[in-house]
């Protein structure tokens, strides 16, 4: 359980440096949390509780991978009304949403 | 003896008078949804002021509302499957049931006993007794292979007792019929096209139409003609070849007739597509500033209020319907999400989102009346939509 415990926070702080390269301000952040729950939202629900777009809790998206998100995030879901945010937000905006979601959104 | 009896009975009714708040209509009452904090205010459009806030209704991101015929009564529809009846005179909520796990949307009939909510968790649509928020019938969609049901989208209500409403997953329209009681009859059209995402009744309740997101077109049904079928139309409709990302799906309520002319969003395209009302084929595109989200007519038919997706969610353009010409760039945002004429037009109300209030504007002057504090709105619903077919 201990160990367990460990490697999630070990994971957590990797996930932290990883996104901090080039991390989007904490305006910024305020301005991605709001895209968040308001046009993404649209879709997916002011919880992440799903929609016309699937759910995005944290439960929803344990096990997928982050790359395969934020390719999702960036060019979109053929077939589906994903459109790719590509053009709209930046490479760390997008990375920053993807890793927002994998810790929970909205917070626990 | 009797005299003091009478005299008691006098000063109760007295007090009572006084307790009692003066008469009123509801007429000029409507809702603003205030999508963050689950929670709605009751406005008044005579005054420009709002004369209530509820709370309590769960979450409302997508909400929409109809009324009761008496227009009384607001029946808000949530996204977490909460079903309200809000008591507009009292300013509380007289019922509220939570009837499904995901919901898009709901309908009144035509003789306003019967409340319909279309749902995506679980897949169908559900009756509800108008009067006491009973189920009275369930209509579960096609089944998925999956094992889940197809979510359902554009439920409107149509004369004769009937509700009509499109199936996202399995494209199909259906038509559920409760002319002769609480177990309906249901009819099934198959193959309308992929991915109807929204739908529409002309205002005689003749035409539902279906937006298609999967491929271009519009599915149209006949509901004087149910046995001739669904029917293409609009075939330039949609996203095209290029398949342009869509930051916002365009709603088909609000649409517009005017001048044997229709009005309709494009998907993803930064237009509004004109087609003739009678032949329903395409006659003109409009160019306007983003990728429209409502095409909103004023009452009189002569212009139209087209706001937007983000990222352009802050402008509204006005349009003339008889020359095409955007007549007028508004920048009222940010995040301009929904514009409600009253029923004779002399006001538009908005609802700025991130700017968290509500404008009213005189929309022959163009020029703001009042501006109301609300959190986060969205939707905008006056009462007199009790008495339109399809709201």
């Amino acid at each position: 359980m201990n160990t367990y415990r460990h490697a999630a926070i070990m994971a957590a702080l990797l996930l932290m440096c990883a996104s901090s390269v080039a991390a989007p301000d904490a305006k910024r952040q305020a301005q991605l949390e709001h895209l968040l729950a308001q046009d993404c939202g649209a879709c997916h629900g002011l919880y992440m509780t799903g929609g016309l777009g699937p759910e995005l809790t944290r439960a929803a998206l344990a096990g997928k991978s982050r790359a395969s998100l934020i390719a999702t995030v960036t060019q979109g879901r053929p077939g589906t009304a994903m459109p790719g945010w590509g053009a709209l937000l930046s490479a760390d905006d997008i990375r920053w949403l993807v890793d927002l979601l994998l810790q929970g959104y909205p917070a626990p | 003896m009797i005299r003091s009896i009478l005299l008691f009975a006098a000063t109760g009714l007295l007090l009572s008078a006084c307790a009692s708040p003066p008469l009123r209509g509801t007429g000029d009452l409507g809702v603003v949804v205030e999508r963050g904090t689950g929670s709605i205010q009751i406005i008044e459009s005579q005054k420009h002021t709002a004369l209530a806030r509820l709370t309590g209704l769960g979450d409302l991101s997508h909400a929409s509302v109809v009324f009761s015929p008496d227009q009384r009564y607001a029946y808000v529809f949530g996204r977490d499957g909460g079903l309200s009846k809000i008591d507009l005179l009292t300013q509380r909520i007289d019922h509220r049931v939570i009837q499904g796990g995901n919901s898009i949307g709901g309908a009144i009939s035509q003789d306003g006993r019967l409340i319909a909510v279309s749902n995506y968790v679980p897949g169908g649509v559900k009756v509800f007794d108008a009067g006491t928020l009973q189920q009275v019938a369930d209509i579960p969609a096609t089944a998925l292979a999956d094992g889940k049901r197809s979510r359902v989208v554009g439920l409107v209500d149509a004369p004769g007792q009937r509700f009509v409403f499109s199936l996202f997953d399995t494209g199909e329209i259906w038509s559920a019929d409760f002319a002769q009681g609480n177990s309906p009859v249901i009819h099934r059209f198959k193959d309308i096209g992929q991915q109807p995402y929204d739908a529409l009744i002309t205002a005689d309740g003749r035409y539902y139409m279906a937006g298609l997101f999967g491929e271009d077109g519009m599915a149209q049904l006949d509901l004087w003609h149910p046995e001739r079928g669904v029917k293409r139309i609009l075939g330039d409709y949609g996203r095209g070849q290029e398949k342009l990302p869509v930051y916002k799906m365009p709603h088909l309520e609000g649409w517009a007739v005017a001048d044997n002319q229709a009005f309709v969003p494009a998907v993803g395209r930064h237009q509004v597509l004109v087609m003739d009302s009678r032949s329903w084929q395409q006659t003109a595109t409009i160019a306007v500033a983003g990728q429209p989200v409502f095409v909103t007519s004023r009452p009189d038919g002569r212009q139209l209020w087209v706001n937007f997706a983000y990222p352009d969610n802050d402008r509204v353009q006005v349009i003339d319907t008889e020359t095409h010409r955007v007549i007028a760039d508004l920048r009222p945002g940010p995040a301009v999400l929904h514009m409600e004429f009253t029923a004779r037009g002399d006001q538009l109300w908005l609802s700025a989102r991130d700017g968290d209030q509500v404008q009213v504007w005189d929309p022959y002057t163009l020029k703001r009346l009042a501006t109301l504090p609300a959190s986060a709105p969205s939707g905008i619903f006056f009462s007199s939509r009790a008495q339109k077919m399809g709201y």
